[in-house]
């Protein structure tokens, strides 16, 4: 406690000097999360068409961002894998999800078209651990009775980079499959124990393009752009769900954010009977009492622009806003940052 | 030699206070190129020990937590933070051999064909193609690999080596499937189409070198071109020969780009050449940046030392075998 206000302080002193230097310097600073890129960018040229205000977004990894913001060469961080409460408090963060978006097993399989195919978690996590192999097995018949099934070995294809989107995709593994839990884990670069590694989404899709009996996972938006065939999953409540906008904001609308601190919440296997399970959000991260304090205050107001003014070009782009209750929420928690 | 020189001009009196300043300017400009070509030599050296100093010191956290067991350690699981080096290093020789059975015979063999057997006119086609084939950019052949090559070989290629070999020991092993398209045997292929032109024009060169009035000689007493190119060509060009051959081993050994499209990025050792798996520098692309500070960087930069050593090693070995086989042969 006391070292962290000792370092406040001399944040605060430095950041003094800072202040009138940077006061000219009107473009925000941010780095992180891929899946977000898109829609920041997105964002930003229609705000700064409006408010003449630019942002300069490094797409470079949910890791890379926390490195930044941690580093404070820039003035917001992105994640697809939220900090816990105590490393914000340890660091002087705020905390803030911003965009949601789904994650979504897409496969390439002869004959099956899009959303034919349904799976389930342990069915998928039994895949993933390598312990079902072809795709006749006796699991996935009993969930697609209708489907014809080859019976050709599965080749399975993972993220080879560090990402938030493994993360989130293993994080929902490990809750629905014990034995996920035990041998692999939730991470943003777990061990895999079978398949392909592919950098990024665009890599996965192109993986599970060209690979005749692949299985991927990737963000919605690479899915629906490549047109790839995507399965139905069976949720929480048993219920099957397809892969939708109105499915991922049900997953959110479900959720407990204002009992989470630092809205840890991560949105896999959300209850509710159309949740789509493997949903996701991306988190901002900000300091308290930032060093560059001009710089944040124009950073808050470009993510509450968003808020505003966003929601509709987050939907062209295949992502789903927050829900307005959680909206009403973060405009609370961006008030702390001190100006 | 200049006390000389200015010793016997010594009549022509007033010419020689000119002569010797001018002699003086030369040593100095001499003596100034000689340090300029020096200090560039040793701005290479010091290059390079500045470089292993710095792998070095990114390296230590890592080494000094697993020891040697980060060589021989196969598991790699950033969550967990245990590092082991063995899969990559098993994949980046893996495919090394791959590339170098396929590429040496069969450049050495254009190259015999350039220099022996080809018709004059189709000659310099042949050579500029080859030529070419090495100016292609290395993230070209990983695409090219990914998208064509790769979706080829799970179709053909690969269902056909698993069917062959089912029933053989210990090749039933070595292509067992599934046939993925990507993996080793795919990365070796493609290792070896980018080192082939290195090969190829590398001997074609040396085998330019061979003096005419043995090859006729020989061809005189009645040798075959097979004979020839056996018993005359390659032995008088072995020195350059394996040169070439190391260095497209070099680069067999640290290419990235390629490499990283159609490894498969695995950390899994299996015995199938037809799996995916990882090599050194494939690992390194992938993770450095999202790679939290600490033991994780620290470990990709162990990796980084290690493809130095075992490049080191290569060249070491191959330097070893050139100076034996000198010795044997009285050359």
């Amino acid at each position: 406690m006391n070292i962290s206000s000792s370092m406040r302080a001399a944040v605060l002193a430095a950041g003094v000097g800072l202040a009138s230097a940077s006061a000219f310097a009107a473009d925000i600073t941010g780095a992180g999360s891929t899946f977000a890129f898109p829609i920041l960018s997105k964002w930003s040229e229609a705000y700064k068409k409006e408010t003449n205000n630019g942002l300069n977004y490094q797409s470079i990894g949910s890791g890379g961002g926390i490195k930044q913001i941690l580093a404070k060469t820039v003035t917001f961080g992105a994640t697809d894998a939220p900090l816990k409460a105590e490393d914000l408090e340890k660091n002087g963060l705020l905390q803030f999800p911003f965009i949601m978006g789904g994650i979504v097993p897409v496969v390439n399989l002869e004959g099956v078209k899009p959303g034919e195919l349904s799976l389930d978690g342990v069915v998928l996590a039994d895949i993933y651990l390598g312990k079902i192999k072809k795709w006749d097995d006796a699991a996935i018949k009993k969930l697609n009775p209708s489907v014809k099934l080859p019976s050709a070995d599965i080749v399975v294809v993972h993220r080879a980079d560090g990402s938030g989107t493994s993360f989130n995709f293993t994080n929902y593994l490990s809750k629905v499959s014990a034995d996920w839990k035990d041998k692999v884990g939730e991470n943003q670069s777990p061990e895999w124990p079978t398949g392909v590694g592919s950098k990024g989404n665009e890599g996965v899709a192109g993986s599970v393009a060209q690979t005749k009996g692949s299985i991927g996972y990737v963000e919605y938006a690479y899915a629906k752009q490549n047109k790839l065939t995507y399965a139905d999953m069976v949720n929480k409540d048993g219920k099957k769900v397809e892969p939708t906008i109105a499915a991922f904001q049900a997953a959110a609308a479900n959720a407990d954010w204002a009992k989470a601190p630092g809205y840890y919440v991560i949105l896999t296997d959300q209850p509710g009977a159309a949740s789509w399970p493997i949903t996701a959000s991306t988190f901002i991260l900000v300091y308290k009492d930032p060093q560059d304090k001009a710089a944040a205050g124009e950073a808050v107001k470009f993510f509450k622009w968003g808020f505003e003014k966003g929601a509709k070009l987050a939907e062209e782009l295949d992502y789903i806003p927050m829900p307005a209750p959680v909206v009403a929420l973060v405009d609370k928690t961006m008030g702390e940052v001190k100006k | 030699m200049t006390d000389m020189t200015v010793e016997a001009d010594v009549s022509s009196s007033e010419a020689a206070p000119d002569r010797a300043s001018a002699l003086r300017f030369l040593k100095m400009s001499d003596r100034a190129f000689h340090w300029m070509t020096f200090l560039a030599a040793v701005f290479v050296l010091a290059l390079l020990g500045a470089i292993i100093v710095s792998l070095i010191v990114g390296a230590s956290p890592a080494l000094s937590t697993f020891g040697f067991g980060f060589v021989v350690n196969e598991r790699w699981s950033p969550s967990r933070e245990i590092f082991g080096a063995l899969a990559p290093i098993y994949g980046t020789i893996v495919t090394s051999i791959i590339a170098m059975l396929i590429a040496v015979p069969v450049g050495l063999g254009i190259a015999i064909f350039l220099t022996e057997l080809c018709p004059m006119a189709l000659r310099r086609p042949f050579g500029v193609a080859i030529e070419l084939l090495a100016g292609v950019p290395s993230i070209i052949y990983g695409i090219w690999g990914f998208f064509v090559l790769a979706p080829l070989l799970k179709e053909t290629l690969q269902p056909a080596l698993i069917d062959i070999f089912e029933h053989v020991p210990l090749l039933n092993a070595l292509f067992a499937g599934p046939a993925y398209g990507i993996g080793m045997l795919t990365a070796g292929l493609i290792l070896a189409i980018m080192i082939l032109p290195f090969i190829t024009a590398v001997s074609r060169d040396v085998f330019q070198t061979v003096p005419p009035v043995l090859k006729e000689a020989a061809f005189g007493v009645g040798c075959t071109t097979w004979e020839v190119v056996g018993n005359i060509v390659i032995p008088f060009t072995r020195v350059g020969l394996v040169g070439g051959v190391m260095l497209a081993l070099g680069r067999a050994l640290g290419e990235t780009m390629a490499v990283t499209f159609v490894i498969g990025n695995s950390h899994n050792i299996s015995a199938s050449i037809l799996a995916p798996a990882t090599t050194i520098s494939a690992s390194i692309a992938n993770e450095f940046q999202e790679a939290s500070a600490g033991l994780y960087t620290s470990s990709l930069v162990a990796l980084g030392l290690l493809l130095f050593v075992i490049t080191f090693l290569v060249l070491s070995a191959a330097r070893l075998m050139l100076m034996r086989i000198e010795r044997k042969t009285g050359g």
